[in-house]
């Protein structure tokens, strides 16, 4: 872009911590900028918490800052779409709250995170977000959007929706199809919120567990006298998330909404999102660090609290080749953003459940490990490159939900949200030495290859040589508009073909059956049979015979062709789907 | 069971019945042999049999002599909104013998609410004085209730009943939530029963038929259209899932599309002990008449699931039945008269459900399966009667041919070529859904009890001489692997000292308050800094942690079914 080099290398050496943080302008150099489509050198100027410039010999300010990333990535910085930093259990407040979620957040290399709203059942949506907003603008690091749960189904939902959607800049909903008698939703209500969110061109999002099964389940555990952690991963097999997710699709499909799964913990459930995509349905798989980075066998530990640090729903898999699976599928698009689910309980706090697992308070950390986490799983590992790394960990995220290209890309124009990443820095997880208020870490032990070295959020230094520069309160509500581009321009399109028509016919003037009339029809004389039919259809004469009564002559002259083409039959785009055919 | 005073069928008087030269087909195995049968019994096979003198004697000339066919799902005493179905037991199992069935199990349909007992006598009454061959009965479960596991204790214990059938459809009316699926599921298992499932997605049908409805679409197409085989296949899907829970054995009644017939197809390959009953209907024709101009006509069509309006749905079904993968055919006859169908004119969730097939069922199977090479004539006696006998537990009584076996037998002619017309068929009612097919293979001669109920086309029947059969509890073929299945999969929890750490106040303030580090115990590698809590380890048992470190422990087992954890849509 420009031809002159300019810059004063003297200027650079401000090391105040108090100069870094104001400072607004910053050049990253000979660093390797990383897109979800290309990869390419290139510095990178910001200023105003904006990316300015792109490109090499950059005309810049003078006694700016300069960052020298030579043989490191130049990334978008992560954004995390599941967190949970502000949910309340019986009383109890999640460990990590929006100060200290976010801080560890932008340790890890994210740096925006979209946090589900819960409100308790029965309050009303426009409340719990206000008390959502106000909790994280006044604790948040990084910027940061809210998902809203519907926890209940009620009459005035399509005006709270339609407010949050108009007023308010959510444009994603969570419904859940788990938690019996507490949030679950019947299939009848979530066909009728997924229509109003297709309306509303939002998205909708399912916990996909089958809360009648889970609930019998439980209740036959305890009864069998368990009740320590392991039960919870009994009592919430795997088949029950694939049922729910099946179901959820169906559900969605009919709606012809789009449909996001939350924390999708198994194979089958990771299969049967791939198979329904595979038959065209606009579904959407978000994966999570627990899920990718370990397993479920530590629900078996002998230590309880261990065990229960990993209590969360859906659990993680028991079976050890389940991780593998799910970041195989990330690799090949099947499932398409990662999250965390972040939501810590203290070991004090997880004991309320110490006698009977399903008291546990559900959640496990993610936020500060999840960018590690893939890129050791699925970048060191082979299955996938750089540039799918990005479009998992912040791209497709981005695009889903109506905030690309601002975040989740580098690019001119777009937010200052960056990531220097050393792909050969080398780190173990580690409790002793994560950012997060909780005693445990599921990922204890996990030996990582890459890791952020510098991050910067709207276009400042929040981390760098290790050290974490953060101001709580600093992170921006970013509100979404509706109608993603990236998702509703099928749905669209959809609409316009789905269109279904009924057949025209003449009025049926034949004999009816009189509701309350004894069993056998009484035979009616038999109608005038208008002699244009050629249906092969004679009666012997006992029979009653009235199959065609037509004040419209002609109507019938194609009865004998079966199939005309002129009608549609639903022919949705990718076709009838049979979810699970063989082929 | 005695049904003494009954008059003798006029042309026959002997209960001896030699068929000489006849080709036996089995499900296993097929051989040239005579049969002699006496009292309603098979007593001889063989050659050169001995037997008395003067019996009649058929010659079959080299044509297969199969086991009388066996319809597994019947609805002839059906009550919709104060309607009755055309054909009563008389008309229908006339129907049947008709077309070489000699058993049909119906379907009891008590009102919710209603005493499943008292419903069942009402029909066993009907049935007695008017069924012409040997029937047996699955109750359906209409509303699940405390009060009805005596009533189903009973039906089992007493009255011959081992099948009962759920709904997942007709939302408010028959409708099981997920919950009550998994209560009942339970309970049927403890009784021995076969748990039939009729398997659609009734809150969303619901949804749908609202919405076409608003869309002023009335006509039948309205069915199709807001019964998608998307709420079939997810319907089957889940009840798979429950039964799979529960480790219970799970028959689909009424496959009607290819995605709940893959479905299936799928859960067995996992392991969950599911079985898949297509009927006459999906298997012979297609859901395109539900277009038809001719409104009658495509009101003749509806019935639930609906048929699937893909027309290669028949041939996919066939071959999935061909296969293995779906078992048995049933009819799910339950005809309605235009005029009771009528009553939905203006509204297609008025139409009253059903379509006929039970005349029809072994002809469509047979040409659309035997006479196109998809299957064997083995296999054909296999789907038509022999896994409906083992999987309802009437075999070898029923659906084999054996010495000691029933004297049902069929001599069935694999040529003849016959049309299907409503002008000729032997339901009350005035449409049939195969009207034109042509179709090979049929039967020449019906034997019922021993006693020739078809020949020449003409039928030898009397009003009620069909008998109950009742069937016993635990069928072997379904719950011998259920029985090993629950003791492999026995579940056990984890040995561990208690949780002696610190317990937060639940009711307490929101932000806990930090205990002081309790003495640790554990080799653990957790060091947090001082500043946060730390109480993970507790034990007054030592010892308990020494393989902490070690997080897969082969000892203790996860719950692993035969057959494997079952993710029934994994790839591959």
């Amino acid at each position: 872009m420009s031809l002159m080099s300019f810059h004063n290398k003297g200027e650079t050496t401000v090391t105040l911590v108090r100069t870094r943080l104001q400072s607004d302008r910053l050049l990253i150099k000979g660093g390797k900028i990383v897109n979800d489509d290309q990869s390419f050198y290139a510095d990178v100027y910001l200023e105003d918490g904006l990316i300015k410039q792109i490109g090499e010999n950059l005309i810049v300010p003078g006694g700016i800052k300069i960052i020298d990333a030579y043989g490191l990535l130049v990334l978008p910085g992560g954004v995390d779409v599941h967190t949970r930093l502000q949910v309340s259990v019986m009383g109890m407040s999640s460990a990590d709250d929006f100060h200290h979620g976010t801080k560890a957040a932008l340790a890890g290399g994210t740096t925006m995170i979209l946090d589900h709203v819960l409100p308790e059942p029965g309050v009303n949506l426009l409340t719990a977000y206000d008390q959502w907003r106000e909790a994280a603008d006044g604790k948040s690091c990084c910027d940061y959007s809210l998902h809203i749960d519907i926890t209940r189904w009620h009459e005035s939902l399509r005006e709270e929706l339609e407010a949050l959607v108009k007023d308010k800049g959510v444009n994603s909903f969570q419904v859940f199809m788990a938690y019996k008698d507490k949030y679950q939703c019947t299939d009848g209500q979530m066909y009728e919120i997924f229509s109003i969110i297709r309306e509303l061109g939002a998205i909708a999002q399912v916990h996909a567990e089958n809360g009648d099964i889970i609930d019998e389940e439980q209740k036959r555990l305890l009864e069998l006298g368990i009740t320590g952690p392991e039960g919870h991963v009994l009592s919430h097999p795997e088949e029950v998330e694939t049922e729910a997710v099946y179901r959820a699709i169906t559900i969605a499909k009919q709606a012809n909404c789009p449909l996001y799964v939350t924390k999708v913990m198994s194979k089958g459930a990771a299969d049967t999102i791939a198979h329904a995509r595979r038959k065209g349905t606009v579904v959407y798989g978000e994966p999570l660090a627990a899920g990718l980075g370990t397993d479920g066998s530590h629900y078996w530990s002998k230590n309880w609290a261990k065990a229960a640090a990993f209590v969360t729903s859906p659990p993680i898999s028991p079976d050890p080749m389940t991780p593998d699976h799910l970041s195989s599928l990330l690799a090949s698009g099947d499932l398409q953003a990662v999250g965390s689910a972040h939501c810590t309980f203290s070991t004090a706090q997880k004991a309320v459940g110490k006698d009977n697992f399903t008291l546990i308070p559900e959640g496990t950390n993610g936020i500060e490990e999840r960018m590690t986490i893939v890129w050791e799983k699925c970048v060191a590992s082979g299955k996938m490159d750089e540039n799918d790394f990005v479009a998992v960990t912040s791209t497709n995220a981005a695009k889903i939900f109506n905030l690309y290209p601002r975040k989740g890309r580098v690019a001119v124009g777009s937010d200052a949200d960056l990531v220097i990443w050393n792909p050969k820095a080398a780190s173990v997880i580690s409790a002793k030495s994560h950012h997060l208020n909780v005693e445990y870490n599921i990922f204890e032990g996990t030996e990582c290859r890459g890791a952020p070295t510098v991050v910067i959020s709207q276009g400042r230094i929040v981390l760098e040589d290790g050290n974490l520069f953060v101001t709580p309160g600093s992170g921006r509500f970013v509100p979404r508009k509706t109608f993603p581009d990236f998702v509703y321009k099928r749905i669209k399109a959809r609409n316009r073909l789905a269109e279904i028509h009924g057949v025209p016919r003449g009025l049926y003037d034949g004999p009816v059956q009189d509701g309350i009339v004894s069993a056998k029809a009484a035979a009616p004389a038999p109608s005038s049979r208008i002699t244009s039919c050629p249906g092969k259809i004679s009666m012997p004469p006992i029979r009653n015979l009235h199959q065609s009564g037509f004040s419209l002559s002609g109507s019938q002259a194609d009865d004998h062709i079966a199939r005309r083409p002129a009608q549609k039959i639903m022919a949705p785009p990718g076709g009838r789907s049979n979810i699970t055919s063989l082929s | 069971m005695s049904y003494q005073g009954k008059k003798s069928i006029p042309h026959i008087t002997s209960d001896r019945l030699l068929i000489k030269g006849g080709r036996i087909i089995n499900d296993d195995q097929s051989f040239y042999a005579d049969l002699y049968l006496e009292d309603g019994l098979i007593k001889q096979i063989g050659e050169n049999l001995i037997v008395p003198g003067g019996v009649k004697t058929i010659e079959a000339n080299g044509r297969m002599v199969i086991p009388g066919g066996i319809d597994v799902n019947t609805y002839l005493q059906k009550p919709f909104q104060g309607m009755t179905s055309v054909d009563d037991f008389y008309q229908g199992t006339k129907a049947a013998l008709a077309g070489g069935t000699t058993m049909i199990i119906d379907h009891v349909l008590p009102e919710p609410g209603a005493s499943l007992l008292t419903t069942f006598e009402k029909w066993h009454e009907a049935a007695d004085t008017k069924s012409c061959c040997d029937y047996s009965l699955h109750v359906d479960i209409t509303s699940w209730d405390d009060g009805i596991r005596e009533e189903l204790d009973m039906l089992v214990q007493d009255k011959g009943v081992n099948s009962f059938q759920v709904y997942m459809a007709y939302k408010d009316l028959y409708q099981m939530s997920d919950s009550q699926l998994y209560e009942a599921f339970t309970f049927l298992k403890g009784l021995g029963a076969v748990i039939l499932v009729h398997a659609e997605n009734g809150d969303l049908i619901a949804q749908e038929q609202k919405r076409i409805l608003e869309m002023g679409i009335t006509g039948p197409e309205g069915h199709a259209l807001s019964r998608p085989e998307e709420l079939e296949a997810e319907a089957a899907f889940r009840a798979i899932t429950i039964a799979s829970r529960i480790n219970c054995p799970v028959y689909i009644t009424k496959v009607m599309s290819k995605s709940a017939a893959d479905i299936i197809t799928l859960a067995r390959k996992k392991g969950p002990l599911v079985f898949g009953e297509p009927i006459a209907a999906s298997l012979g024709t297609d859901g395109t008449h539900y277009w038809s101009k001719n409104w009658a006509k495509a009101a003749a069509f509806v019935t639930s699931p609906p048929l699937s309006p893909d027309p290669t749905t028949p041939d996919y079904l066939n071959s999935l039945l061909a296969c293995g993968d779906l078992q048995v055919t049933g009819s799910g006859h339950c005809p309605y008269s235009t005029a009771q169908k009528a009553v939905g004119k203006d509204n297609f969730t008025l139409i009253p459900e059903g379509v006929n097939g039970i005349e029809e069922r072994m002809t469509v199977v047979w040409d659309k399966a035997v006479a196109t090479g998809k299957m064997d004539e083995n296999q054909f006696v296999a789907v038509t009667s022999t896994n409906a006998a083992k999987i309802f537990n009437l075999y070898p009584r029923k659906g084999r041919i054996a010495v000691g076996s029933d004297a049902d037998v069929v001599i069935w002619d694999p040529d003849k070529v016959k049309t299907i017309t409503a002008k000729s068929h032997k339901s009350a009612v005035e449409y049939n859904i195969f009207e034109g097919m042509e179709c090979h293979g049929s039967p020449l001669v019906v034997i019922s009890q021993g006693k020739i109920v078809f020949e020449d086309g003409n039928l030898h029947v009397n009003k009620g001489m069909g008998r109950f059969i009742p069937r016993k509890p635990f069928p072997e073929y379904l719950y011998q692997r259920v029985k090993i299945r629950n003791k492999v999969g026995a579940l056990q929890g984890v040995s561990r000292g208690m949780y002696d750490g610190p317990v937060y106040d639940v009711p307490a303030t929101p932000k806990y308050a930090t205990p002081a580090p309790s003495a640790k115990s554990s080799p653990s590698k957790h060091q947090p800094p001082p500043i946060r809590n730390l109480h993970q380890s507790n034990f007054s048992l030592s010892g308990a942690q020494i393989d902490d470190n070690n997080p897969r422990r082969t000892g203790h087992r996860i719950v692993a079914p035969p057959g494997g954890r079952s993710n029934i849509t994994s790839l591959g």
